[in-house]
């Protein structure tokens, strides 16, 4: 007990005095995190969004292979990601494992589905409701799905949330990709991980309280926004 | 960083779809009167919900298409405006089957009105976005605020537009239609929900717009409305259009016995 009452007390003099090694780790996550899911969206808003408004051959395959895939397994992905990026892989010519750049791509690949699939949901319930109305003025195609996508930012921007909190709480991936190098591919998760098992539990707790203040502020500003939005009608 | 994300992701599909859509016929000018309907079905499964309407409509003004609760009014002028498809032969405005420059030229107003989760003005800015307009010019801005005084919703113009009562919900999607400057204006029970006053608003406007030289197609039930509002009446039944004759003729004489029982508020069968 006297341990861990020390552990806590060292974990919030590590936040408190913004040790560097802490500083370094988190930066890095919020890096990785940020870029992958940046282009998560990127890719995910659109894939969402046409396949909830176009009518094409395959469109119910795609929807459902989109919602199977939000459940992937991270060290699978980290798996996957690994056999390509390798030396031995068809990517391995690049030198991207053990990079943050290989943890992006692996993040970028878990998250990707999550935000296509709650995307294509949000879109196709608020399709639903404007379809017969944008039909009858005309609209073509891509103004509808622009005009889907910029009336459901609210709902949307909960689901970049969410696709951030997967990205930033996910440590099977990065680990397998990335390797957890001190300074150079470090996360908080990985760190969490490895400090814990070395019994250095003062970084671990006080990387574990920051991760939990990332999750909490998360959640607050989606519920802020959808609460505001929904305030204003525009939800 | 997310109004960017949205605009790259936005941009992106437009982009895409612009390209895959670029053949598409520019819209030529064109009347739309004559309407000709012939041998006009429709059906879901094996019900046959509109049944063989024929019909022939080349005067200006107000067609009130009139019948009781299911009588096919929604379905037959969904058809008329191309939400619903029709059979390629059975629907002609002016000569020409229903293409899209035909419906370009038409405006539709539901019975519940549908807006943009955005402010009032949006709501307009959306359809005036659509014609040669660019936005935030001055003459986009003064357009906009011309078609929101003459709806008498100026003084709204920066809230939500959901957040307006029923009756300025209804005005604002008048005037969002007749922003689009419409040859013929298709409109689907728009007070069958409102009180007297806005309804008088409401069929005022639609008086403006028939003046000005629009053709409106009012679906209502309503019988005081039809007879305030109607050059000539389609009065539908059953999936089919029993009658259509001028105004003065049909609420005088009405030749089918259907119409005959609906005018007199007996029950319909």
């Amino acid at each position: 007990m006297q341990d861990f009452s020390t552990a806590f007390s060292l974990a919030f003099s590590l936040i408190f005095n913004a040790d560097a090694d802490l500083v370094e780790i988190i930066g890095l996550s919020l890096m990785v995190s940020f870029s992958a899911v940046l282009f998560a969206v990127v890719v995910g808003f659109p894939l969402g969004a046409v396949t909830a408004v176009v009518r094409f051959p395959g469109r119910q395959v795609l929807a459902v292979i989109l919602n199977a895939l939000m459940g992937l397994p991270p060290v699978v992905v980290g798996l996957l990601v690994y056999l390509l990026i390798s030396r031995a892989g068809p990517l391995g010519w690049m030198n991207l494992l053990y990079s943050p750049t290989a943890m992006i791509i692996a993040q970028s690949i878990l998250i990707t589905p999550i935000i296509a699939a709650l995307t294509r949901q949000i879109i196709e319930d608020l399709h639903k409701e404007y379809d017969e109305q944008l039909r009858s003025f005309c609209v073509p195609v891509s103004r509808v799905v622009m005009t889907l996508i910029w009336d459901a930012r609210y709902s949307l921007l909960t689901v970049v949330l969410a696709g951030f909190g997967r990205a930033i709480a996910e440590v099977g991936a990065v680990i397998v990709v990335g390797g957890n190098i001190d300074h150079l591919t470090r996360v908080m998760t990985t760190a969490i991980a490895l400090e814990t098992s070395k019994g250095d539990l003062a970084l671990a707790l006080a990387l574990g309280i920051i991760l939990l203040v990332i999750a909490l502020s998360i959640n607050a500003a989606a519920y802020i926004l959808r609460s505001s939005a929904h305030r204003s009608a525009y939800a | 960083m997310q109004p960017l994300i949205f605009c790259v992701a936005v941009r992106i599909v437009q982009l895409m779809l612009d390209i895959m859509t670029k053949s598409k016929p520019q819209p030529q000018p064109l009347l739309l009167l004559p309407l000709v309907v012939q041998n006009l079905s429709y059906k879901v499964g094996e019900k046959l919900l509109l049944d063989n309407v024929n019909a022939t409509v080349n005067s200006t003004g107000v067609s009130v298409v009139l019948g009781a609760n299911g009588a096919g009014k929604s379905l037959f002028v969904r058809l008329l405006h191309g939400l619903l498809k029709a059979e390629q032969q059975a629907i002609k405005w002016n000569g020409q089957t229903l293409d899209l420059a035909t419906r370009k030229r038409q405006a539709l107003v539901f019975q519940k009105p549908v807006l943009l989760r955005r402010s009032v003005s949006a709501n307009i800015e959306f359809v005036l976005r659509r014609s040669v307009l660019k936005p935030r010019t001055a003459n986009f801005i003064q357009q906009r605020d011309a078609v929101l005084h003459e709806a008498g919703l100026f003084d709204q113009r920066n809230q939500p537009a959901r957040l307006l009562s029923g009756g300025e919900q209804q005005r604002l999607a008048l005037a969002r239609a007749l922003a689009t400057k419409p040859e013929v204006l298709i409109l689907d029970e728009p007070t069958a929900s409102l009180d007297a006053a806005t309804t008088f608003q409401i069929e005022t406007r639609l008086e403006q717009a028939r003046d000005q030289g629009i053709k409106i197609f009012l679906v209502t039930h309503d019988i005081a409305q039809a007879r305030r509002l109607a050059d000539d009446v389609m009065f539908m039944h059953g999936g089919r259009l029993i009658e259509h004759s001028e105004s003065n003729d049909f609420f005088n004489h009405p030749s089918s016995e259907q119409a005959k029982a609906y005018l007199e508020g007996r029950l319909l069968f």
